[in-house]
């Protein structure tokens, strides 16, 4: 038996930029089921409490002798429908969520990066019947911990898998305004970049009007080399000028 | 500092100026994840916030690969991604399309396991038959020590049991138990086939055996009577059941489309669909067998018509009738015709 380490799916995009989604493990998986399960075994037994109280009209939880239909239709079926239907009803509403995966920071993805069709979460759930196997989920347990993606049968059926979701993340404080006035716009950044990079392979008609067609946004006043004393090596002085913008300085 | 590392460090000070455009794309992608757009320009700009942010990401994998800031946008493309490429969901149409055209191509391209599964059922219905028929003694082994005992005593176990179960509840419990076992069968496809080759064999071993149990005590008249109402249906989804399961285990066994887990999923996709029609049938017999069947005031041949009638039901939802062959639907292989790009 070979254990696998957590990896990322990596899914060509049309964009051309790889998307990678880590994959949850089989502790993370047991992390958010443990949790799934306390939450529906604890609504499973408060709806069971709560109606046979009410059934029954005293202090008794037991079923009666002959039960009747309202028994079960008011008691017992919705008790099991909380508890065998959680996981099927819950990720098909919450788009292949459950609270316990919320919490473990986890949701149901796809082998293509896109959120699950109810097909998928159906055959996946149907699935539950093999994984749950002999006791505790062994057979489904036993799958993730030995599948390269982490996948117990249910998701081998339905092409799904457990991806962490990383909503937790917290961007940087953005520069504030006066600092944002002095940098460069991104695109301008970008193209800058760029054109510094390429600079010794550009056609030198091309390359100097570009720059000063960039560094006339941030001088303020007419395009270096133009209207100043004739300028020897304006080649020199353009790139000294576009790598004083590069690093945020004025020109 | 190299002048490079200069560079790299405006770009990545120009890249943070977006984090407002970022926050407004993840805010567009959860909304529309949840609810449709308001208008197509509405729906066009989480096309081009899925390029801004594909573009940006780009830059902070190569500029800042360890940083929050490529956290963070992996995580905001991952979710316009998904909410991209998510299926509409439109369920009338879905379950129109998976009525009218999708489980008659499935059970159409399951004809021939059909035909398998049913063989099996029938000769392990003979075998249980010939078992007890030829060894009485045998019948421990299919029924329970409570249904021989009843059967011992000359009376079905199914007499007199809507005075202990109301029928709804009989009901419930009967349709819950088939559906359970109808899902296990096509489940159980899982272990190669074998797991369902089991159910089905033990199933139709048990059928015969009590068909003969109950003949060697002249009840299978009373037997037969119970059952033909609710049973030509049942029978033919465990049928059904066991043919899903079939092909899931043959995809295991002979792949057809590259490896082992891309068949396996496919064929457990394609086939499952059946099972929503199979489950539907059974609540039907649940029904019925919690209504009519125990009833003793049902003539027979009220039962053998609503036998015969809800069998034909069965056939007209499964075989999809002739005047729709003109334009035949091909049904898709993949899980989603939007599937984008394949994964490495």
């Amino acid at each position: 038996m070979s254990m696998h380490l957590a990896r990322d799916l990596v899914v060509d995009s049309v964009t051309g930029v790889d998307l990678k989604l880590p994959i949850a493990g089989a502790g993370a998986r047991c992390y958010a089921f443990t949790i799934d399960w306390l939450i529906r075994a604890i609504l499973c037994s408060a709806w069971y409490g709560l109606a046979a109280l009410i059934y029954n009209g005293r202090w008794s939880f037991a079923a009666p002798l002959s039960p009747d239909t309202r028994w079960f239709v008011f008691v017992v079926a919705p008790a099991a429908a909380s508890y065998f239907l959680y996981h099927l009803v819950l990720e098909i509403a919450l788009h292949g969520r459950t609270p316990g995966k919320r919490m473990a920071g986890l949701h149901i993805i796809a082998r293509d990066g896109s959120s699950p069709g109810v097909g998928a979460l159906l055959t996946r759930n149907v699935f539950r019947l093999v994984d749950s196997l002999p006791l505790f989920y062994g057979v489904g347990l036993v799958a993730a911990l030995v599948t390269k993606d982490h996948l117990r049968i249910g998701d081998m059926a339905a092409g799904t898998l457990l991806a962490y979701d990383r909503t937790d993340v917290v961007l940087p404080t953005p520069p504030d305004n006066q600092a944002r006035d002095r940098i460069l716009s991104a695109a301008d950044a970008e193209v800058i970049n760029d054109l510094l990079l390429r600079w010794p392979m550009l056609d030198p008609t091309a390359r100097h009007r570009l720059a000063r067609g960039i560094i006339s946004r941030y001088s303020g006043g007419a395009p270096p080399g133009e209207e100043r004393k004739p300028d020897p090596d304006p080649d020199s002085t353009l790139r000294a000028q576009l790598e004083a913008l590069a690093q945020g300085r004025a020109v | 500092m190299t002048q490079p590392d200069i560079r790299d460090q405006a770009l990545s000070t120009a890249l943070l100026q977006r984090t407002t455009q970022w926050q407004a794309a993840v805010a567009r992608s959860e909304r529309l994840a949840r609810e449709p757009a308001n208008d197509l320009a509405d729906a066009a700009q989480l096309a081009n916030d899925y390029r801004l942010l594909a573009h940006d990401l780009a830059r902070a994998r190569r500029l800042m690969p360890d940083s929050r800031i490529r956290q963070y946008l992996e995580a905001a493309y991952a979710r316009a991604h998904a909410t991209l490429y998510r299926e509409a969901f439109r369920p009338a149409h879905t379950l129109l399309t998976l009525f009218r055209d999708e489980i008659p191509e499935v059970v159409r391209w399951l004809t021939p396991y059909i035909v398998w599964a049913t063989t099996i059922f029938v000769l392990t219905v003979l075998t249980g038959w010939w078992l007890v028929h030829t060894y009485p003694d045998l019948i421990s082994l299919f029924a329970s020590p409570d249904l021989v005992s009843s059967v011992d005593r000359g009376q079905l176990w199914t007499e007199g049991i809507l005075n202990v179960v109301p029928s709804s509840v009989l009901s419930l419990q009967i349709l819950t138990n088939n559906i359970v076992v109808s899902l296990f069968a096509y489940c159980a496809g899982f272990v190669f086939g074998l797991g369902t080759l089991y159910i089905l064999g033990l199933n139709g071993l048990m059928l015969g055996a009590v068909f003969a149990f109950t003949g060697q005590h002249g009840l299978d008249g009373a037997l037969f009577r119970f059952i033909v109402a609710h049973g030509c249906v049942e029978i033919s989804v465990m049928c059904l059941s066991g043919a899903a399961g079939a092909a899931v285990g043959e995809a295991l066994i002979r792949p057809a489309h590259g490896d082992r887990l891309k068949s396996f999923q496919i064929a457990a996709l394609r086939s499952g669909k059946l099972l929503v029609a199979c489950a539907l049938l059974l609540v039907g017999s649940g029904i019925i067998e919690g209504y009519l069947s125990p009833r003793a005031d049902v003539p027979l041949w009220m039962r053998v018509t609503v036998g015969i009638a809800y069998w034909l039901v069965m056939v007209i939802l499964l075989v999809r009738p002739a005047w729709n062959d003109a334009a035949p639907r091909t049904l898709p292989t993949q899980t989603s015709p939007a599937t984008p790009p394949t994964s490495r």
